[in-house]
């Protein structure tokens, strides 16, 4: 038993977190936030000679093979530099859609792509987690009909993975006909978002599609977000103990007040035990599938609540700096925010658990 | 004790709901609802009418416009203000400067000032915080050197509410260098116009513009634009001080606030179908709050009518400010849960009351995160809730 990072996990963290502490600063961020339905090219193309677009596709479809503790300690990093880049969809959700449900054909033909990071996958599957009035996908012959909101990974996309209501999982291309695409610009201007509206559009479905594999997919998705917010969260508490180390009021640091001091450890003993929860969620991913899907929604749940209140205590502890677009702090703050609501609020993703544990009716 | 309400009470709530159904613009209370900023233009014509009414002003005493009203009758004009979603006027002429000016400063002052604070044909904005000078204000550093019959004003002030859209600024400045940091500090009064003042706007967390920042360089300001004594303007500052914390708490905005929220719970569902006022840990939270609330409307009677009796609220009104920042920021909170997915998209028309399109989701979910997120500031402004707190141990407890 050792319950701790491996060697090479810690490795890989490292590269991806100099990797980005040098190519996404947050000017960087800034710029791509002006843009945010904009691939940033040069920075994915930074990501992909790291192989973190194929990180869990199988080496032999150009993929490094790793697992989802592997994913998670990346996407943690992109949490922590608010990196504004096409992971969740592209790396993660959209290569276990087609690893778990596509056909050998299917896979031969798009994993290497994604492994190369030459394309972009967009995820379609809000829908099945809270059907939202006049939403939904149906599935005809060969075609889809409706509509479906906050796809991840929307821009530029050059596939999309779709769930219908029946547990299918569809490809679509994003130039189909019938297909109609509108960008929704959301809190979080580092990651895109959108709307696709199906009109009888021709969609190739993936022959093994389930209501597990969709439900796996989603799993993953929980897991990486939770992950994101881990460490967009450990980034806020380092800020705030640095502004607090350089601000003066009263003639001395404020971080010398307890009443800071204590927002700050607050935020620590708050944070650090959230890790170990993220670390066992994406470790049973790979390793416990009995304790899989719990363990996704205990980690987007609690992650979400803490990060809420790592987001707003760090707020909190920067004053009125914390609040202006100047400082930037925001882009954390809404990071976290939007990875709250993202694939199930925390109230949702708890009733599911009670579901799971046959605790609720 | 006594809360029974008279024949003269019922009657004068009659009055007012009449005054307000026949008055209040239909779009300005159904952009309050929705949280959207109110139209500048609607605002003042709403003000307009209150003022003809006499009811602009419900603290000031009668003799400088004020409605001289017992604080039962206040409670109920607030409390039929909020139901009717009637926006709140801008506090900073109304509920700031406007009371400092009649009770410390000189009768040329009132005489120019109060009528047109009272019509908001003058709006006002705060010049206290610098970016040294926060929770330490006393700490300031902007300078006014006498020169004749002018002050000579250089330096910065920062978090300024609407400065871009104020006529007149209320500042705090140094005026001695030499004393105790409380005492050379002196309150002046500037108009916006004057030579010398450049505002820069600080664009907010929710990605819109309401705080500046205001320098001062070489600014004249006539020597008779100042309150009261020159260095004694920390005590005038600390009067106004109570009088914005009390404001802060904003009970009737929460009020209104829930009230709303019991709506949506009704209309909005859950994944498995079900309303969200079927859900008891999300109803009972909100009826946490509720408590909380209610809990702050009295001592808010309370306050009033110890002031009333000549004993001003003091240091209880930070009290106020913690409890009454908390709910609303607990309560910001529950809207962004309530509104679930649809708290995501960010849609700035939609925000600033300018769209043409329907929003995505449902209408009241549009402005859930934004007020969450610039909710934030609550904890924040006005003194800290950490200030407040300590403000709380000494001057409360004696600690």
């Amino acid at each position: 038993m050792e319950f701790a990072l491996s060697e090479e996990q810690c490795l890989l963290q490292d590269s991806v977190r100099r990797f980005l502490e040098q190519n996404s600063p947050l000017d960087k961020v800034r710029l791509a936030a002006g843009n945010t339905h904009t691939v940033q090219r040069s920075l994915w193309a930074g990501a992909s000679e790291l192989g973190i677009p194929g990180m869990l596709i199988p080496e032999d479809f150009g993929g490094m093979g790793l697992g989802f503790l592997d994913a998670a300690i990346v996407y943690e990093m992109f949490g922590r530099y608010v990196a504004p880049l096409p992971f969740l969809g592209t790396a993660v959700m959209a290569p276990l859609a087609l690893m778990l449900a596509g056909s050998e054909a299917q896979q031969e033909k798009w994993l290497p792509k994604i492994a190369a990071g030459e394309i972009i996958a967009g995820v379609a599957v809000t829908e099945s987690i809270g059907v939202r009035e006049d939403a939904g996908v149906k599935a005809g012959k060969g075609t889809l009909t409706g509509k479906v909101l906050f796809v991840i990974d929307w821009a530029e996309a050059d596939l999309y993975i779709v769930a219908d209501s029946d547990h299918g999982l569809h490809l679509v291309l994003p130039g189909a006909k019938g297909l109609s695409r509108r960008a929704l610009d959301t809190i979080d201007k580092t990651r895109s978002v959108g709307e696709l509206v199906f009109d009888q559009v021709s969609a190739e479905p993936l022959p093994r599609s389930s209501a597990d594999a969709v439900a796996r997919v989603i799993d993953a998705g929980r897991v990486m977000l939770a992950a994101d917010t881990l460490g967009a969260g450990q980034m806020m508490i380092e800020k705030s103990v640095a502004y607090a180390g350089e601000r003066k009021q009263f003639g001395r640091v404020i971080g010398s007040f307890q009443a800071v001091k204590h927002l700050c450890a607050e935020m620590a003993a708050a944070l650090e035990p959230s890790r170990s929860l993220v670390w066992y969620a994406a470790h049973a991913l790979d390793e416990v599938p009995g304790d899989a899907r719990l363990m996704a929604c205990h980690a987007k749940s609690h992650l979400s609540e803490v990060g809420r209140f790592v987001a707003r205590t760090a707020t909190e502890v920067h004053g009125g700096m914390g609040f202006t677009d100047l400082l930037g702090l925001h882009y954390w703050f809404k990071r976290i925010g939007f990875d709250r609501q993202l694939l199930g609020g925390p109230e949702l993703v708890r009733l599911e658990a009670a579901h799971l544990q046959g605790w609720a009716a | 004790m006594d809360i029974e309400l008279t024949k003269e009470d019922d009657a004068f709530r009659a009055e007012v709901r009449r005054f307000i159904s026949e008055k209040l613009p239909r779009e300005l209370a159904e952009r309050e609802t929705v949280g959207a900023s109110g139209e500048r233009g609607a605002l003042r014509r709403w003000q307009k009418d209150l003022h003809e009414k006499g009811w602009v002003a419900v603290n000031w005493p009668r003799q400088y416009g004020g409605t001289g009203w017992t604080p039962l009758q206040k409670h109920i004009f607030n409390e039929e203000m909020a139901a009717a979603n009637a926006p709140r006027l801008s506090p900073f002429g109304l509920s700031m400067v406007g009371p400092v000016i009649y009770t410390f400063g000189n009768e040329e002052q009132k005489k120019q000032h109060l009528p047109s604070i009272l019509s908001g044909d003058v709006w006002w904005c705060q010049g206290y915080s610098e970016p040294g000078s926060g929770s330490d204000l006393a700490s300031l550093r902007t300078r006014a050197v006498r020169q004749g019959d002018h002050y000579i004003v250089n330096g910065q002030k920062i978090w300024t509410s609407y400065a871009h859209e104020a006529d007149w600024i209320f500042c705090l400045v140094r005026t001695d260098e030499t004393a105790k940091p409380q005492e050379g500090i002196s309150f002046l009064l500037i108009d916006m116009k004057t030579p010398g003042i450049e505002v820069k706007p600080i664009i907010s967390i929710d990605g819109l513009h309401h705080l500046n920042e205001v320098f001062f360089t070489d600014v004249k300001v006539p020597v008779t634009n100042r309150i009261g004594d020159e260095n004694k303007g920390w005590t005038y500052a600390k009067f106004l001080l109570v009088n914005e914390r009390t404001g802060i708490a904003g009970v009737p905005e929460s009020k209104r606030k829930i009230a709303h929220l019991r709506k949506i719970v009704k209309q909005e569902r859950l994944g498995d179908g079900a309303a969200l006022a079927d859900e008891p840990a999300f109803m009972t939270r909100l009826s946490e709050i509720e408590v909380k609330l209610t809990g702050l409307e009295y001592t808010n009677l309370r306050i009033v009518a110890e002031e009333v009796a000549g004993r001003p609220a003091g240091p209880s009104s930070s009290t106020l400010k913690i409890v009454g920042t908390e709910v609303q920021q607990a309560l910001s909170e529950l809207a962004v849960e309530a509104a679930a997915f649809y708290a995501m998209p960010f849609q700035r028309e939609h925000l600033m009351g300018i769209a043409n399109e329907a929003p995505v989701g449902p209408a009241y979910a549009v402005s859930v995160t934004s007020a969450y997120n610039f909710g934030r500031a609550a904890s924040i402004y006005g003194g800290s809730n950490e200030i407040q707190r300590n403000v709380i141990a000494k001057a409360v407890l004696g600690l």
